[in-house]
């Protein structure tokens, strides 16, 4: 980014300089700076209109149901992998959140995944099959609401900010379904080798014997909270 | 018929969004004005995050396009882009997008700027910003956790997925708004 930024900077720069247009740069890039700030705060009404939102589908436990309903796919997407091994639980929760937009909550959800994942290879500089289809999964990044997108709309005066919602969700779409194709065919015509199939065998069944409970994290941030109020919203 | 459908999920996924999340927190007994109000705080923080990024972005593109190096760039490779019905408008976005997420962002931003949120070109980057994640940063992240160096596949891989959903937002952005 440096590099692009600099760039971007340093050649129109010079370039003005060489063609005299040193004066209208300067404009209208004093302008564009000002911009920025008036953008931001369009944007703001709704981002805290969609993070209420988020909240309240958080605080209800909907990331929880939705990830059982897609928990069946971890069978299909790391067939490397036991299904109940705990970075299968850890990566069905951030790809969850990732769909809904609450990017803030998959990060660390795909990190703990990722340690998960590492716990059981047996060649730790080596990126396993179930990481490789996970990454892939977050590069390709499935949206059902670009929030942001629609907000930055909103800013800049938009009549119609949510027309793109079904655009973004199909190139989504198919840059999700094309990473998978692709990780899917070059597993099946180079399978990794990586590790022995006896060892890695031995391995995930000793470790789910030593951990039965504990193996599906479930996002609970709120837990004491939330039966709170689920107590109070039923008086 | 494909893009009525499409239509329709544009229309009607927000508002049904913004019904059915309060009636699923009713139903689950959430406060859910409460709960609204607790989260809606954070909107302020998150959207002033974003400034800097602007700043940066749309000062730097208004240097680049005000001395007249996009124009110059956009008329050399342009047209092989507009061979495959690419607008030359979208190379900005195309480059910055794998890099840095909120630079692409802003980038989105000032190509709705300039050529209006409504106009095809504007709804065309607002398509292609969401039609994948930052992968070099994705890549980086979780595999530099963890001290994997090798990454087998994954890179080329997921920029094919990049292009392929570029591509697919460009597509379906001319045949829904051309």
């Amino acid at each position: 980014m440096d590099a692009v930024w600099f760039f971007l900077l340093a050649s129109g720069m010079l370039t003005a300089i060489l063609t005299g247009k040193v004066e209208l740069v300067t404009g209208s890039t004093l302008q564009a700076a000002n911009a920025a700030v008036e953008t931001t705060f369009g944007f703001v009404g709704v981002m805290c209109l969609w993070l209420g939102m988020l909240k309240i589908a958080e605080e209800a436990g909907l990331v929880n149901i939705l990830s059982k309903l897609v928990r069946p796919l971890a069978r299909w997407l790391f067939p490397d992998v036991p299904p109940l091994h705990p970075g299968v639980g850890a990566a069905i929760l951030n790809i969850v959140t990732n769909v809904l937009g609450m990017g803030s909550a998959a990060t660390p959800l795909g990190l703990e995944a990722m340690k998960r994942f590492q716990e059981t290879n047996e060649r730790p500089d080596v990126a396993t099959d179930a990481m490789c289809t996970f990454v892939l999964l977050n590069t390709a990044g499935l949206t059902l609401m670009p929030a942001s997108i629609i907000g930055l709309r909103v800013a800049l005066g938009s009549t119609e900010p949510t027309a793109i919602v079904a655009p973004v969700l199909a190139a989504s779409g198919v840059a999700t379904f094309v990473v998978l194709a692709l990780d899917w065919l070059i597993r099946k015509t180079k399978p990794s080798n990586i590790i022995p199939l006896k060892n890695k065998h031995l391995n995930l069944t000793d470790r789910s014997s030593r951990r039965p409970s504990g193996l599906v994290p479930t996002l609970r941030p709120h837990t004491g909270n939330g039966t709170a109020t689920r107590g109070n919203g039923g008086m | 018929m494909f893009a009525y459908l499409l239509n329709a999920i544009s229309r009607w996924a927000f508002p049904l969004i913004l019904l059915g999340i309060p009636l699923f927190g009713i139903i689950r007994g959430v406060k859910v004005y409460d709960c609204f109000i607790e989260g809606a705080k954070e909107g302020f923080g998150l959207a002033l995050r974003i400034l800097p990024y602007l700043v940066a972005i749309f000062s730097a593109l208004a240097v680049f396009k005000a001395s007249g190096m996009l124009t110059f760039i956009t008329s050399t490779i342009g047209p092989m882009l507009a061979q495959v019905g690419i607008p030359p408008e979208m190379i900005p976005l195309f480059m910055i997008r794998p890099l840095s997420g909120s630079g692409a962002l802003a980038v989105t931003g000032d190509i709705m700027r300039t050529a209006g949120p409504d106009s095809l070109i504007g709804k065309m980057a607002a398509a292609v910003q969401g039609s994948t994640d930052t992968t070099f940063y994705v890549v980086t992240l979780y595999f530099g956790c963890i001290k994997i160096r090798n990454t087998r596949h994954v890179l080329p891989v997921a920029l094919v997925g990049d292009m392929a959903g570029f591509f697919t937002a460009v597509v379906v952005s001319k045949a829904l708004f051309g």
